[in-house]
Order: structure tokens, then C-alpha cells, then sequence
């Protein structure tokens, strides 16, 4: 454990992306080359901290390593990870390789998929992005985790902006920019007020996790640190910018953002919000549960009326990080670890969903349902994949959804049971709205104009579909790979909720 | 030497005038341009020198009282030497001003004057100082006499300028009249009613150089008229010599008034900051938007000056540290955005901002360093301007200015939103007439915006050194 | 041969699922070795289910050949097998039904490679709820097979099949919510879901839990646990999906929609609601005797007004699971008494016995539709000379399905009957008439079919009949043995039964 494996997962992307804008810019398949190797590095040293994490005991922080930053005021690069974080990790590295796969495309003049124009640029940002969220899930020092996060803002606007849904990308971009620019300054105000009355002189989250701040100061601090970071995950009613951002935005973009950007929201708000300021997050959870609930509930809803296939899937994310937010709020045992491997399951879930419409966008030229039909049979991977994507959304059993989705159940019920049965409601407005997609898209007929114009998916395409199923029947049929992680982390948690 | 090593830099510079003055009518009117290289030359040789043999140890006056010889000083001399190199290379390219010898030596008369104001122990030998910078930068502003825009700069800062040095004159004949000296660091403290009527004065003068509201009016039109590398400079060293004069005078002179004038600095700087950025929206013209965007950023550095006050008994090095940070970061960073619109100026012949569209497919590079320019602008990370922004936020965060700091953030949100439609011209609108047309770039011009780019990103990254730097300055007011 | 017999009922339980994994690499147009490896494959739980009947101890108590695996411990969950006389029968009849459901669908000749590899994993969803002795399990595996189900119906069912399979999907979802708010609950409530030990600790709790007293608590678990089974039996007036599903799934999904998926809602009612909830369902005995009755009495009408062959099966269906939930009615009513178990040793063999008419009549409407492509009564008429195999074999199973004594219908509708009429007197006497009634709709269903006058167009040309061939035949045999042996000779299965029943009421 000496080789300093976090930090160079962290950095790994940055590299990359410097080196990827070096590139000639007419050398199209050495630049996706050399971004999918770079991917694959990324995911391969992810996958090996989550492994190391899961057979080395899985207790506290581990792959500490410490760097002088700025002494005078006590900021340091601090990495590491715990039995929430590392779950995370591992996430981003898998939706970063699969958001480059799907980005390969296929290069006919007549029917192009994937990114066609700059990839080179493309592929900057992106990996620039996902430093920025690799930085964010590794952190333990609080200014190192915001440094990481606004790297994290400013790529989404490029990405979107440029190679996004042409009638909406402008608007999309700039409101999703500003409403996150404006959500994490708001965070970065109550995180310095909890620098300064700490007294330690020190950024590092682990000596401020032992602060012991005055009940007051907690209640007056927690919203706009937790609701300034929960605008990343998406709570009602900051929601807003999502839906039009996850439609706007290219096809890995989406996966991206919902998949793991999201979830960096979410997490932030736990580890700065909840686990700095315990006193505050028991105060005011009655608000966090409402607003929780009620994206539930109104994410499904809506998602039920779309008839563009891609805002169904950005409802649906609204309406599952709901209930992320919903087991951080319940603040036991069961709610976290649910809420926790919620995040992995979603995530992986939403960047299937959205690799899936991209793949039949590209080829159709159409995301509204009524235009759609048929496609199982030219795209029998995508339509296995989004069933089975489908199956995990409504938290069928034997699939990650079940695994995440039922603790958090349970978690709400021991704190208040009607929210638990509104949001279960969204269950069955989920499976109905889903079921109803699957039929019309995959198995109605097809239209007559788009017969013979569905060219069949890549390798690639393949290869990021069936990793993303593989993780989500894993975890359905075995939790034990990542569940008695997660608990690890919510006991760190529990340990500090409790001290209160 | 010893007693010359205070005042090196400014001998040097002196010389350097000198020998570029006699070099000029020497010199072919084609190879006058290298002059430019002569003075960006000269200006780092001084930087280097000064460093070897110059550098203070303790604080002490020197030559009569007039000047004070400490870091403080030391740092921002060579930090508008930095500055004025940069310029100086920006002003190789600008076709009526490049062959002429005065051009330059204007501008290093004007930067003599700075490093003079930035370390004036003296009331008079401030107001000397001051001139000595403004009325080299009068004629600089106004040098393109066929421009009529240009005139109409010149004149406008000339006439505002004047005034409101008469204004500050006036103030510091009330601070001599009423303190029977005039030595800044033998100020004693003044009943409360007048010292009120004092800083007012002051304000007048010192807010014109430093351009807050409401003594801005000139800005964006002398921006827009003056040529492009001036404005730069402008916009960033002499505002930089403006703080200098304003943490010096006020936290030496007024020290223990700190409750009141940090208030009125407060105050100040939420307008300014609101100002600014509201004015900037809907701007076409790139230089215009940049000028506004210029008083915005001089209300976030005065954020740091609001922040020094802590308690009667405290004051707090961070909001000086803060405000030092904030113009080193902020110099890089507008100049490297001035540099890259005088660029694209060149080759397109226009300022405004719906010409840059599609320049990401044009020049690569140049739109890069200018994402790099604005996000840094915006305050975004991995660039200087992120940490400055926290610096400030911070200091003010510290001294339970929260507000303040609210303030300062919603400003960058709005900052944000304009910077980006800027960048969404370069990278997303495109320009089928212009988009395969090539963009030179001269040598002068690569060098200035490289150096600079990898100021920017240096500053944003290892920016402990930069920190201890300005820390170290800021103890010497203390 | 150790390993085998500690592992049976995972065996059982998995071989299904790993054969429907293994079918997904098989080439896809080899047709015949997709079929014969789903079909051999599923009669590999099926004789392990006789070994498993062959070594199951009826006079033992409690739950055998149990396997424990850890699973979801962070909730308290495990992988918790176990069978006792209810559960076995019930295993039994799904490893019998799902090879010949197989051997049936050897005609479907559209996308055969997914249709075998989700009838496999529907076994598999089964047969793990009738073993799972943890509720979680019961759950997970309830939910498994809803999704196969919906598939079968919507992708290879017949014309309203659209409607028909989204129906199924929410109404049984919106059960299935029921039992998922029931099972969280409990799990809040005693820390773990295995079945044992909430049963063990079921009526020592007390206290409160989320501010409610837990009586209160109980009685919420209680309806949902109805709710959800009430939908899946189905009792009047929840029954409104199963004509439609039925009708419209393809020949064998409705064999096993039948002959399976029905019992498992009345299982439920006997492992979690009788045993739980004694008093309650004491309580409401007599509501539910009322449902069970009007299932029966409307059931039969509706049959006996139908033109579609095929949903006159269905309302038969909803017609004979209403006895089982007369039975049931019964033992909650008085429970311990010698009637009630009566009842009840009624209502499990008729939940076998309906599984294998059902399953056999359902059959037999797909063999005739799929000579004739129409299932309307009006449209036959007269085949018995043209098809008198056929025949012979619909007459018997539909006397089967009537209660003819010397079949397996009558045994178990007589236990039924004789148990009920001391506890629900006035009840029983208006089944009877929905007994009548039974007779009525299974007789004109034979009769528009074999008797009366020949309809000609079957006779000649293009559309001639063609009699049943010896596929079709051997589908039908083992169903037909056992509906004479259990109506002739019915102790081998009335005694595991019996003594299971004494056990746990």
C-alpha cells in the first residue's frame, strides 16, 4: 500500500487529457485509442482499490497518503478512502470507460454514432471532468474536495454546450452551470464558517469530524451546506437544471452526469454536511425526508407523462436520487447503507439507460416513443440492457435496485412511515412507465422509416453493456460484495451521529 | 550600495529609459520595433537583479522618510516590473505605437512612478508618485491621435484623473494641516468627524486609480478607446499600484480607525462588485465587457481590505495576504486576457464579441488560453483566480463579514454567466467565412501568452509560495 | 451422492435458472437441442422431487431437508430452504407441471431460445417461493416470477395480449407492494426475516414501534399479507385480471399460470396469514367464506356464459380456487377442530388437483386452437368422430374438473364440502349450487365441442381436423395418471398432507 495508487487515479485523467490535446487534431482513432487506454488504466486501478478495500478489512480511511499544500492555513492534499467512498470510486472508473466506449461510434459518413466532431477536445474535458470527480470521492481534506468539485463544474458546461441535443444545449448548459456554480459556492461559505470555528487551523476532515461545534452553530450552518451541495444531487426543488441537462447533454456526458455527478452531490452533502455537522443533519432531517420524498414521487409522476424516451430516463434519475437523499435523511443504519449502495447501483443503472437511448438516437435520429418501435431486433444487446436496466429501476429482486431500494425502505419506515408509503407508490409508477417504454420501443412494430437504417452496435457498445449488467446482477444476487463495505462507512457515520 | 539598494530597481529602470531615448533615433524606423524587446529585456533583468542584490530585510525608512524600504513594497515592484515586461511585449504589435521609441519609454516612466507609489513612506512623495504614474498613462491612452476613440480616452482619463488627484491633493493638505507632518508613519490619529472628511477626500483619488464605484465612469470608455495593451495595463498594474497606496496609507495612517474604514471599504466593494458585474451582462464589445469585468474584480480584491478589521484589538493579516494574492493572481490573469484580444484583434480587426465565433476551430491554442483566461476570471480551479476568490471569501468569512462574502459569491455567479457566453462563441457558434483561415501569432505575443498561461495555472495549483510571498509582505504592516 | 442429498432443494431450486443461462449460448436456430435440453433439463427437479417425496418423513414436524446460506446479513436476511408436507406437494406439482408445460410448447416455433430460457427461470421464481422458509427469500422469488410471466404473455400470447399482460404486471405489483410493506415491517420488527424465528418470537413482542402500539402494527401486516395473496388466488372481487391473462397467454403460460401461480397466493394464506394471524383470521373467516362463496357461485355463471373456450377454463379456474379458499375459510374459522382440518386437507389436494385439471384443460383448448385457430364454442361443434382420442381424453379431464367421483376433483371438493358444512353451514349450501353450476359449464363446453351436429368446414379440405398426435398425448398422461390414481387411491398424498396440516394448526 506505499504505491500511491489514489492520487495517481486521481490524476490519471488530468495527464491524459493534456496529452490527448496534444494530439494532431486529424489523428481521430489515435486519440480515442489513447483516451480508451487511458479509461481502462483508470478503471483497472479503481477496481484494485475497491478489491484492496474489500479484503483488507474494510476499516477506516485506507490509501492515506498526505501532501503539503498551503501549511499557513492548513490546507493539504489528503487522499483516501472509506466503505462509502470507495464503492464511488470504483463507479467512476467504470462509467468513465463505458462513457468511452460508447463515444467510439462508428465512423460511416452515412449513419456516424458517437462523437464525430473534435474528439480530441471532447475527450479533454471529459477526462478533465472526470479528475475533478475522482479528486471529490478521495478526498479527506475539505478544501482539496471543493478545488475538486468546481473542477468538476465547468467541463459539464463545455461538454454540453458543444456537442450536445442542438435545439436545447445552450439553455440546458448554462442553467446547469450556474445552478451548480451557485450550489457549491453556497456550500463553500458554510464550509469555511466551519473552518474558522473549528479553531484547528487545519482543512483536514478527520481532525474536524472531532470539532464539536455548538448546537447552534449546526443548525445554522447544515442547510446551506448540505442543500448547497445536494443541488448536485438533485434534490427537489434545486432539481431543476437535471432534466435538461441529462437530455441535452452527448450520450457519455448523460452517463456522467447522471451516473456519477449526481452521486457526487449526494456525497458531499453526507460527508460535509452530515458528518461534520451530525447535530444540525438530526435537526433539520424532517426537511431533507419532505424534499426527498417528494422528488420521489414527482420524478415518477412526471417521468409516467414524457414522450421523449431520454427525459423518461432524467425523471427517473430525479426520482431515484430522491431516494438516495431519502435514506441520508432516516440517519440509521438501514437508510445509509441503502443510500449508499444506492449510488453505485443507480449509477450504474441511469449510465446504461442513457448508453442505451444514445445508441438508438444515433441511429433513429428521433428519442420521442411514438417514433420509435421494434428495435429488439436490430439491437438485441441494447434491448436486453435496458430491461434489465428496467428491472433494476424498479427494484426488482435479484438485481442491484432490490438490494439498495429495500434497506432504504426499511430505514424510513423506523423513522416515518407515511413517507415510506408515498415513495413506495413510485415503485409501481415506475414499473408502469418503464414496462410501457420497454413495449413501444423495443418490441411495437418498427416504423416503416427506420427499417433497415439501424446499423448494429460496436464491440464497444457490447462491452459496456455487459459490464454495466454484470455489476448490477452481481450485486443483486451476491450483496455481500459491496454491502458489508458500505456498512463500514455508515458505522463511521452512525459512530458520529451518536457521539451527539 | 547599500543606501541605493532600496531604491535599485527605479535607477535601473531610470537607466534603462535613458539608453532607449538615446538608442531611438539611431535605430532604422523598421527595426525601432526591437526596442520593445529592449524594454521587456530590461525590465526582467531588473526583476532579476533586484532579487540577487535588493531584497529588504527589516522594515526601515529610507532616503529622508520618503520611501520604506520592506517586502511590501519589494513584492509589488516586482510585481508591476512583471507587469510592464508583459505590456511591453503586447505593445511590439500595436502598428502606430511600436515604432516609436517614446511609447516605451512612457510606459517606463509610468511604472517608475508605481514602484514608487508602492513604497512612498512620504504624503508628498505619494502625490509625486502618483503623477509621475497617471501622466505617462494619459498620453499613452490617448497615443493613437487618428483614432477618435482613442483621443476621447486619453482626454476623458486625463480629465478625470487630474480631478480627482486635485481632490486627494486636497485631503492630504487637511491631513498635513491637521497632523502637522507628512510622513505616513507618523500620522497620528484624527478626531472622528473629520478623519470621516478625510477618507472621503481620499477615496475620491484613491477610487478613481483603483477604478470602484462610483468613481468608475472613465473606465469602460477608456478601455475601449485606449490600445489594447495599454488598456492591460491599466486595468491591471495601475489598479494593483492603487492597492498598494490603499493598504500602505490605511492600515499605517489610519490604523486605528480600522472599524470605520473597513465599512466604508465594505460597503464599497459590495457595490462595486453588484456594479460591475450587472453592467457587464449585456456588453458586445469584448474590451467594454472586460473593463466592466475589471471594476467587478477591483470590488473582490477590496473585499480582503474590508476584511482586515477583526476586533479593536485584532486586526487580521489574512485580508491583506488576500488582497495581495487576489492583484498578483488578477495581473496574470487580465493581462493574459488583454494579450489574447489584442491578438485576435490584429488578425480580425474587430472587439466584438460575436467575431470570436468559432475561433476554437480557427486557433486551438488561442481559444484555449482564453478559456484559461476567463474560467481564471470566473474564479474556477485548477487557475489563480479559484484561490484568490477563496482568499478573499475566506478573510472576510473570518472577521464575520458573511455577508459580504454572500455577496461576493453571488457577484461570481453572475460573473460566471458571462464569461461562459463569451466562451460559447469561441467554442460552440461557428464562422464558416473565417473558421479556415490561419491566425498568426507573432513571437512576441507566443511567449507573453505562454508565460502567462502557465502563470495562471501555477498560481491555481502550487500557489504556497505565492501565498507566503504576499503573507510575508502583509506582516509588514503589522 | 452425499452432496446431492444435502443439497437437494438448492438443486431444485437453481438446476432450472442455470439451464435457462446455459440455453442463452446455444446456437439459435438449432430448434430441436434448445427444446430437448429445456425439456430433459426440467425433469431433473422433477425426479429429485420424488427423491425428496420418497425420503420426506410426514410424521416429523417442522421444516426438512433444510439448507441455510448467508446472504443480505446486513438485514438480517439468509438463503433459508426448507420444506414440510404443505410446501413439498406444492414443489411436487410445479416440477410435474413445468415438463410437460415444456413438452407443449414444443409447437412455439418463434424466438423458442428466450421463451424455454424464461419458462425456466419462472420454475426457478416458483419454486423458491414454496421453499423459502425466510421472507426475504419469499419475496425476491415471488417478484422473479412476474417478470418471466409478463414476457410469455406479451410476447407470445394471443391478440388482446397488450392489455392483458400490462393488467397482470400492475395488479399483481400492486399485491406484490402489499407484501413487500409487510415483510419490511416485520423485518423492522424482529431484526430478521427467517420465518423460524419470527414464528418462535411472533407473539412475545410487544412494545412500540414507530410510535404505534405493535398490535396495531400486526394488524397492518395482516391486511397487506391479504391484499396481496387475495389478488394472487385470486379472491373475488380481485379477480378481474385472470380471465384476461389466462385467456391470452400462450398455451403453456397458461398451464403453468394456472396450475402453479394461482397456489401461490393461496400457499400464502396458509404458511404466513392461518398460522400468524389465528385470531384475525378467526375474525374475518366469515368474510371470507362470503368471497370464496361468491367466487365460486359467480365463477361458475361466468363460466357457463362463456363463448371463448379458453376463458371459460379461466372463470373454471377462479371457480375451483375459490373451494381452496372455502377450505381455508373453514380451518380459520375453527381452527384445531377436527372439521377444520378436514377443510383444509381439502383445499391443499384441490390446490394439487386443480393444478393438474387446470393445467390438462388448458392444454386441451390449445390443441383444439391450434388446429383451428379459433377458440369460440359456436365454432365447433360435433368433432367426437372426426377426433375421438382428443375426445376421449377432454371428456375425461373435464369430469375430472366436474368432481366425478373416481377422480381426484371429487376427493378433494367432498373433504372440502364435509369440513366446511359444520363451520359455515349456509355458505357451503350456496357453493353447492355453484356446484351445480360447475357441472352446467362443463358439460356445455363438451357439448359445443365433440357434440351435437358435425360442423362441416372441420370435416374437409384445408381446414380438416387432425386428431391428436403422441405428443400432445404423452403431455396429457401423466396429468390423466394422476387424476385417476389420487381419485381412486388418494392416501400416498392425503397423508403427507394431513399430518402437515395437524402440524401447524
Amino acid at each position: 500500500m506505499n504505491f500511491p495508487v489514489l492520487s495517481i487515479v486521481v490524476f490519471t485523467p488530468m495527464v491524459a487529457a493534456v496529452l490527448i490535446l496534444l494530439m494532431p487534431a486529424n489523428k481521430r482513432n489515435e486519440t480515442r485509442s489513447l483516451a480508451l487506454a487511458a479509461a481502462t488504466i483508470a478503471l483497472i486501478l479503481s477496481a484494485w482499490v475497491y478489491i484492496q478495500y474489500l479484503v483488507n478489512g474494510m476499516t477506516g480511511y485506507q490509501f492515506v497518503e498526505e501532501y503539503t499544500w498551503l501549511p499557513a492555513l492548513g490546507m493539504n492534499l489528503i487522499f483516501g478512502v472509506d466503505g462509502m467512498s470507495a464503492p464511488l470510486v470504483l463507479l467512476t472508473g467504470i462509467v468513465m470507460f463505458t462513457g468511452v466506449c460508447i463515444s467510439w461510434g462508428i465512423d460511416d459518413a452515412h449513419a456516424p454514432t458517437g462523437i464525430q466532431d473534435r474528439p480530441r477536445e471532447f475527450f479533454a474535458f471529459l477526462f478533465i471532468l472526470a479528475s475533478g470527480v475522482f479528486g471529490v470521492f478521495a478526498s479527506l481534506d475539505l478544501f482539496m474536495l471543493f478545488f475538486f468539485y468546481e473542477i468538476a463544474v465547468f467541463p459539464m458546461y463545455l461538454l454540453i454546450a458543444i456537442w450536445g441535443w442542438v435545439k436545447t444545449r445552450e439553455y440546458a448548459a448554462m442553467k446547469l452551470t450556474l445552478y451548480l456554480f451557485i450550489g457549491s459556492v453556497v456550500a463553500l461559505v458554510g464550509a469555511l464558517a466551519l473552518y474558522y470555528q473549528a479553531g484547528f487551523n487545519s482543512f483536514d476532515m478527520r481532525l474536524l469530524e472531532t470539532a464539536n461545534f455548538s448546537e447552534a452553530f449546526q443548525v445554522k450552518w447544515f442547510l446551506p451546506v448540505f442543500f448547497g451541495f445536494a443541488v448536485l444531487g438533485g434534490i427537489w426543488p434545486f432539481h431543476n437544471w437535471s432534466p435538461d441537462g441529462h437530455v441535452a447533454a452527448p450520450t457519455a456526458v448523460s452517463m456522467f452526469h447522471a451516473g456519477v455527478l449526481m452521486k457526487l452531490g449526494a456525497f458531499a452533502a453526507l460527508r460535509v454536511g452530515v458528518m461534520l455537522l451530525p447535530q444540525g443533519a438530526q435537526h433539520w432531517s424532517w426537511l431533507i425526508m419532505t424534499c426527498a420524498g417528494i422528488a420521489v414521487v414527482y420524478g415518477a409522476f412526471i417521468a409516467f407523462v414524457q414522450p421523449d424516451l431520454k427525459y423518461i430516463i432524467g425523471f427517473s434519475s430525479v426520482s431515484h436520487m430522491g431516494l438516495v437523499m431519502l435514506g441520508i435523511s432516516t440517519l440509521n443504519r438501514n437508510g445509509l447503507m441503502g443510500a449508499g449502495v444506492q449510488m453505485f447501483s443507480h449509477g450504474v443503472m441511469t449510465a446504461l439507460f442513457f448508453a442505451v437511448v444514445g445508441m438508438i438516437y444515433d441511429r433513429s435520429h428521433t428519442r420521442q416513443i411514438p417514433e420509435l418501435g421494434g428495435m429488439i431486433k436490430p439491437l438485441p444487446w441494447a434491448g436486453i440492457g435496458f430491461i434489465i436496466g428496467g428491472l433494476v429501476s424498479m427494484g426488482m429482486p435479484g438485481f442491484s435496485g432490490f438490494v439498495a431500494e429495500f434497506p432504504i425502505f426499511m430505514g424510513v419506515w423506523g423513522r416515518q412511515w407515511l413517507v415510506a408509503v408515498i415513495a413506495a407508490i413510485s415503485i409501481v409508477i415506475t414499473a408502469a412507465y418503464i414496462m410501457l417504454a420497454i413495449r413501444k420501443v423495443f418490441f411495437a412494430e418498427m416504423p416503416a422509416n427506420l427499417e433497415g437504417h439501424i446499423s448494429p452496435l460496436t464491440f464497444l457498445d457490447k462491452v459496456a453493456i455487459g459490464l454495466l449488467c454484470s455489476l448490477m446482477i452481481g450485486i443483486g444476487l451476491f450483496p455481500s460484495l459491496m454491502v458489508p463495505m458500505v456498512q463500514t462507512g455508515v458505522d463511521n457515520i452512525l459512530r458520529l451521529l451518536g457521539g451527539v | 550600495m547599500n543606501s541605493l539598494a532600496p531604491i535599485l530597481p527605479e535607477i535601473l529602470i531610470l537607466t534603462l529609459g535613458i539608453i532607449i531615448l538615446i538608442l531611438d533615433p539611431f535605430l532604422k524606423t523598421e527595426d525601432r520595433r526591437s526596442l520593445g524587446w529592449l524594454t521587456a529585456g530590461g525590465l526582467l533583468l531588473t526583476v532579476i537583479v533586484s532579487l540577487l542584490i535588493a531584497r529588504p530585510a527589516e522594515p526601515v525608512s529610507v532616503l529622508g522618510g520618503m520611501l520604506r524600504f520592506d517586502w511590501l513594497g519589494f513584492l509589488f515592484k516586482m510585481l508591476f516590473l512583471v507587469g510592464a515586461a508583459v505590456t511591453a511585449l503586447f505593445l511590439m504589435d500595436v502598428e502606430k505605437l511600436n515604432r516609436r521609441g517614446e511609447a516605451y519609454v512612457l510606459l517606463l516612466a509610468s511604472v517608475l512612478g508605481m514602484n514608487l507609489m508602492a513604497s512612498s513612506a512620504n504624503l508628498v512623495m505619494l502625490y509625486l508618485a502618483i503623477e509621475t504614474t497617471s501622466i505617462p498613462l494619459y498620453v499613452l491612452a490617448g497615443f493613437l491621435r487618428s483614432d477618435d476613440k482613442s483621443t476621447e480616452a486619453g482626454f476623458k482619463y486625463m480629465l478625470f484623473g487630474a480631478l480627482t488627484s486635485a481632490v486627494m491633493l486636497f485631503g492630504f493638505s487637511l491631513l498635513f494641516g491637521f497632523t502637522n507632518t507628512t510622513d505616513i508613519y507618523a500620522l497620528s490619529s484624527l478626531p472622528k468627524s473629520l478623519f470621516l472628511g478625510v477618507v472621503f477626500l481620499l477615496i475620491v483619488g484613491l477610487g478613481f486609480k483603483v477604478s470602484i464605484v462610483p468613481f468608475h465612469f472613465w473606465a469602460p470608455d477608456v478601455y475601449e478607446g485606449a490600445p489594447t495593451p495599454v488598456t492591460g495595463f491599466l486595468s491591471t498594474v495601475s489598479k494593483a499600484a492603487g492597492f498598494s497606496v490603499v493598504l500602505r496609507l490605511f492600515m499605517v495612517a489610519f490604523r486605528f480607525e480600522a472599524a470605520d474604514w473597513s465599512i466604508i471599504f465594505a460597503v464599497l466593494s459590495a457595490v462595486t462588485m453588484t456594479l460591475g458585474n450587472l453592467l457587464a451582462i449585456g456588453q458586445k464589445n469584448i474590451k467594454r465587457m472586460l473593463a466592466y469585468s475589471s471594476i467587478a474584480h477591483a470590488g473582490y480584491a477590496m473585499i480582503g481590505v474590508a476584511a482586515i478589521y477583526m476586533s479593536d484589538a485584532a486586526l487580521s493579516p489574512l485580508g491583506v495576504t488576500s488582497v495581495i494574492f487576489y492583484l498578483i493572481a488578477y495581473i496574470i490573469t487580465n493581462l493574459l486576457a488583454f494579450g489574447i484580444v489584442m491578438a485576435f484583434f490584429r488578425v480580425s480587426g474587430s472587439d466584438e464579441i460575436p467575431a470570436y465565433n468559432g475561433l476554437s476551430r480557427r486557433h486551438p491554442w488561442l481559444a484555449f488560453a482564453m478559456l484559461i483566461a476567463f474560467l481564471s476570471l470566473a474564479g474556477m480551479p485548477p487557475f489563480g483566480g479559484f484561490i484568490a476568490k477563496i482568499l478573499v471569501f475566506a478573510a472576510a468569512i473570518k472577521v464575520n463579514l458573511t455577508w459580504l462574502a454572500v455577496i461576493g459569491i453571488l457577484n461570481s455567479s453572475i460573473g460566471l454567466y458571462y464569461y461562459l457566453i463569451v466562451l460559447k462563441h469561441v467554442y460552440l457558434n461557428r464562422d464558416e467565412a473565417t473558421e479556415n483561415l490561419p491566425l498568426l501569432i507573432t513571437r512576441p505575443y507566443a511567449i507573453a501568452l505562454m508565460v502567462l498561461v502557465i502563470g495562471v495555472i501555477l498560481i491555481g495549483t502550487l500557489f504556497a509560495p505565492w501565498f507566503n510571498l504576499a503573507g510575508t509582505g502583509a506582516l509588514n504592516l503589522f | 451422492m452425499e452432496f446431492i442429498f444435502t443439497h437437494l432443494l438448492s438443486l431444485i431450486l437453481f438446476i432450472p435458472a442455470l439451464t435457462g443461462l446455459v440455453i442463452v449460448f446455444l446456437p439459435k436456430d438449432q430448434i430441436k437441442l434448445i427444446r430437448w435440453t429445456a425439456l430433459l433439463a426440467s425433469l431433473i427437479p422433477f425426479a429429485f422431487s420424488i427423491v425428496l417425496w420418497i425420503n420426506f418423513q410426514p410424521d416429523v414436524n417442522g421444516y426438512q431437508f433444510v439448507e441455510k446460506y448467508s446472504w443480505y446479513a446486513a438485514i438480517g436476511s439468509s438463503l433459508h430452504l426448507g420444506v414440510d408436507g404443505l410446501s413439498l406437494t406444492m414443489v411436487l406439482l410445479t416440477t410435474l407441471l413445468t415438463p410437460l408445460a415444456l413438452l407443449a410448447s414444443f409447437n412455439i416455433s418463434d424466438r423458442i431460445k428466450a421463451y424455454m430460457m424464461l419458462f425456466l427461470f419462472l420454475e426457478t421464481g416458483m419454486l423458491g417461493v414454496f421453499m423459502a422458509v425466510d421472507l426475504l427469500i419469499f419475496f425476491v422469488f415471488w417478484e422473479i416470477g412476474l417478470v418471466p410471466m409478463y414476457f410469455l404473455i406479451n410476447q407470445w400470447g394471443s391478440a388482446n395480449r397488450n392489455y392483458a399482460s400490462l393488467k397482470f404486471m400492475i395488479y399483481t405489483m400492486g399485491g406484490s407492494l402489499g407484501l413487500l410493506l409487510a415483510i419490511q415491517l416485520l423485518g423492522v420488527l424482529f431484526g430478521t426475516f427467517d420465518l423460524v424465528v419470527v414464528t418462535e418470537k411472533w407473539n412475545s413482542a410487544s412494545g412500540l414501534l414507530l410510535g404505534f402500539p405493535i398490535e396495531t402494527v400486526k394488524a397492518v401486516i395482516f391486511w397487506a399479507f391479504v391484499v396481496a395473496f387475495a389478488i394472487k388466488v385470486p379472491v373475488w372481487p380481485f379477480h378481474t385480471w385472470l380471465p384476461d391473462a389466462h385467456t391470452e397467454a400462450p398455451t403453456a403460460g397458461s398451464m403453468i399460470l394456472a396450475g402453479v401461480l394461482l397456489k401461490l397466493g393461496a400457499y400464502g394464506f396458509l404458511r404466513l396469514v392461518l398460522p400468524l394471524y389465528p385470531v384475525q383470521a378467526e375474525h374475518y373467516a366469515g368474510a371470507l367464506a362470503f368471497l370464496a362463496t361468491a367466487a365460486i357461485v359467480f365463477g361458475a355463471f361466468a363460466a357457463y356464459g362463456q363463448t371463448d373456450f379458453k376463458r371459460l377454463v379461466a372463470y373454471s379456474s377462479v371457480n375451483h380456487m375459490g373451494f381452496v379458499l372455502l377450505g381455508i375459510a373453514a380451518a380459520a374459522k375453527a381452527a384445531g377442530t377436527l372439521d377444520a382440518t378436514i377443510a383444509l386437507n381439502g383445499a391443499v389436494l384441490q390446490m394439487f388437483n386443480h393444478g393438474l385439471s387446470a393445467a390438462g384443460m388448458f392444454f386441451l383448448v390449445g390443441v383444439i386452437y391450434e388446429r383451428t385457430h379459433t377458440r369460440n364454442l359456436n365454432d365447433f361443434g360435433g368433432l367426437f368422430p372426426l377426433v375421438p382420442v382428443y375426445g376421449g381424453i377432454l371428456i375425461f379431464t373435464s369430469m375430472a374438473s366436474l368432481g366425478m367421483p373416481g377422480l381426484n376433483g371429487f376427493i378433494s371438493e367432498f373433504l372440502v364440502v364435509r369440513g366446511s358444512w359444520p363451520i359455515l353451514t349456509v355458505y357451503t349450501a350456496i357453493a353447492m349450487l355453484g356446484l351445480l353450476f360447475t357441472g352446467a359449464y362443463v358439460l356445455k363446453g363438451i357439448k359445443n365441442v365433440l357434440h351435437g351436429p358435425l360442423n362441416e368446414q372441420w370435416a374437409h379440405g384445408e381446414h380438416k381436423l387432425t386428431e391428436i398426435n403422441t405428443r400432445e398425448i404423452m403431455v396429457m398422461v401423466p396429468l390423466m395418471a394422476l387424476i385417476l390414481i389420487i381419485g381412486i387411491w388418494p392416501a400416498w398424498i392425503l397423508d403427507v398432507i394431513n399430518k402437515a396440516m395437524m402440524a401447524l394448526f
